[in-house]
């Protein structure tokens, strides 16, 4: 079995998180890592891989930077790491990359492709399924407990108030959740293969069946009008006062502003 | 693409097993007010098996239109058929903006969706305007009016960002439930129902259902709440629960928590506020040992009055509170129980 599992570099906006004095984001201070839903997408690519045997493939699009997390996918256990890079493909929004990385796919054999559900940056969950109909591949989004059948794949699709146990022809694409499972740790040995592995690296030229209209920031039919950091309320009272005191306090508010 | 082609507001009417879902009236509401700016109509499209008598709810709620497509292949939500339903109506009917709720089933619909008609999609908005892009003229750029201004949070709600789609037809937009108000109910309104069924042939996209398995759940809906008794893992245990269950109880309010909780296994998730929770605006947010991750701050900041109770002075929560009380919780909240129920009692 082959699987492609899609991965992003992402800035860490858990517990990292860093503010500049007028409370907005310091985005200098913060680190990268690899995106908690795609680290979920590739574990449950190798618990596949341990249990039927499988050839795990990570791509990630981004920077040449973006190649520390194909290191870190490869010292876990991913077989193959593919980065694509170029300049043209910078400013894409969802529509451009997943063109992108369809485009990348289409160079490989897959019977399963993972991607986490959304990235702590966009928090957009866009990728995934639009890869999936690039391709004309069926979709299972925010997938648990993910089973092979022959030449079928059974999962459990969450939703608001059920699951559905979903079975899928493969080829299909399936995104996962951070809550989905406990990545394991990259091992000595891992990372130390990883730091010497090849990673295949491939631009524009190497995207197949792809128009140069529908990539990065041309080819993106969103348009950012305005970016702003957030403007929070500022903070209200904080009191410092013994338990009683307290209560009175809250008691005295809550009066103040007609809720009892 | 010719855009002038493209006319009126569209909303997906999410329903699941034939009740409309809340964010469907949402969804109406807005697009009532965006199409009135524009001067045209709000149509639903309303997407199921045996789902037409679900068009007067619509009608009574604001649509002007409602377009159903029913078919035996579209009883339980599936990604192929449902995608496969709206994009043959986009395609029909040329919306100039189409809106879906940021649900799970709409954030799995959405992109497939976009993706096959090649327009753009904003995830996740939690205001939608009618304006000008660029928002201020741009020397040499011509300035587009009465387009869709999306905005949303990214960075896990550090920043805010407004975005537009001048060149592809239909602007779409997933929208966070509970972010946009439904209009008043006007009994007996009609809304014009049209009858449109493209054709549903099973391929390999069309997956199977092997099971439906449905979580009982008695809990009232936090999104629905006025007044929540929120917990986070500074309350310590799932049977500390106790005293915030009480103190909900006297001041009618319901129990939510913090992912934290989640994850512990103290509570379900569907009592979670925040990012990967709900987004919830009630009238009073009882933060209570909540620290006050930003994700958690996400999904709770638009509550009308934040009163927050933690231990440790500098954590997060209390940048967002109206009032803050450093404190020890399993001291303030029986008392504040005890008193709410006296003074009650004296009304």
């Amino acid at each position: 079995m082959k699987i492609v599992v899609c991965i992003k570099q992402v800035p860490d906006t858990k517990g990292g998180v860093k503010f500049n004095p007028d409370g907005t984001l310091d985005r200098g201070a913060m680190l990268t890592i690899m995106n908690p839903d795609d680290k979920a997408g590739l574990e449950a690519a190798l618990r596949l891989k341990d249990q039927y045997g499988a050839e795990v493939t990570v791509v990630t699009m981004g920077l040449p930077k973006a190649e520390e997390v194909l290191r870190e996918a490869m010292a876990m256990g991913a077989d193959k790491g593919i980065l694509v890079t170029d300049r043209v493909l910078g400013g894409a929004d969802t529509w451009a990359t997943s063109q992108t990385l369809a485009g990348a796919i289409r160079n490989l054999e897959y019977d399963l492709i993972i991607t986490g559900r959304q990235a702590i940056d966009g928090d957009t969950a866009q990728v995934g399924p639009q890869i999936s109909e690039h391709l004309g591949i069926p979709v299972i989004s925010y997938a648990q407990n993910i089973k092979i059948e022959g030449d079928s794949v059974i999962v459990e699709r969450q939703y608001d108030d059920r699951y559905h146990v979903l079975k899928a022809k493969m080829p299909c694409l399936i995104t996962a959740l951070a809550e989905l499972n406990e990545p394991r740790y990259m091992t000595p040995g891992g990372i130390f293969d990883a730091y010497n592995a090849e990673i295949t690296v491939w631009g524009r030229a190497n995207l197949v069946d792809v128009e140069d209209s529908n990539l990065g920031l041309k080819g993106s039919p969103t348009q950012i009008a305005k970016a702003s950091d957030k403007v929070r309320k500022g903070a209200g009272e904080k009191v410092n006062l013994d338990p009683t005191e307290s209560v009175d306090y809250i008691i005295d508010k809550l009066k103040v502003k007609h809720v009892i | 693409m010719n855009i002038q082609d493209y006319k009126g507001v569209f909303v997906f009417a999410q329903q699941v097993d034939n009740e409309l879902s809340g964010i469907a009236l949402e969804l109406v509401g807005k697009g009532k007010d965006l199409a009135k700016d524009l001067g045209t109509e709000v149509t639903a499209v309303l997407v199921g098996s045996g789902v037409g008598a679900l068009a007067d709810t619509l009608g009574e709620y604001g649509a002007d239109k409602v377009i159903v497509v029913d078919d035996p292949e579209l009883k339980e939500y599936r990604t192929e058929p449902y995608a496969h339903a709206l994009a043959s109506v986009i395609n029909e009917f040329k919306p100039d903006i189409f809106l879906v709720g940021a649900t799970a089933i709409g954030r799995d619909l959405g992109p497939r969706v976009s993706a096959r008609i090649h327009t753009g999609l904003t995830a996740d908005c939690t205001q939608l305007d009618i304006g000008d892009f660029p928002i201020n003229p741009i020397p040499g750029k011509e300035q587009l009016h009465n387009q869709l201004l999306m905005t949303r949070p990214a960075f896990g709600g550090n920043t805010i960002a407004t975005i537009a789609c001048p060149e592809f037809r239909p602007q779409m937009a997933t929208v966070r439930p509970g972010v946009m108000q439904k209009a008043p109910r006007e009994a007996g309104r009609k809304a014009e129902v049209i009858n449109y069924n493209p054709g549903f042939t099973p391929n390999d996209k069309y997956v199977e259902i092997l099971e439906v398995v449905k979580a009982v759940s008695d809990v009232a809906d936090i999104m629905d709440a006025k007044i929540l008794v929120s917990g986070g893992r500074g309350v310590g245990s799932p049977e500390n629960f106790k005293i915030l269950e009480d103190l909900a109880e006297v001041i009618g309010g319901t129990v939510s928590c913090s992912r934290a909780v989640v994850d512990a296994g103290w509570k379900p998730k569907d009592l979670q506020v925040g990012q990967t929770g709900k987004t919830v605006r009630p009238n009073v947010y009882f933060a209570i040992g909540i620290s006050g991750a930003i994700q958690h701050v996400a999904g709770m900041e638009e509550a009308d009055i934040i009163i927050a109770i933690n231990k440790d002075e500098t954590a997060p929560i209390f940048e967002v509170a109206d009032y803050g009380i450093v404190g020890d919780l399993n001291k303030i909240v029986p008392a504040l129980t005890e008193k709410l129920k006296v003074e009650l009692a004296e009304k």
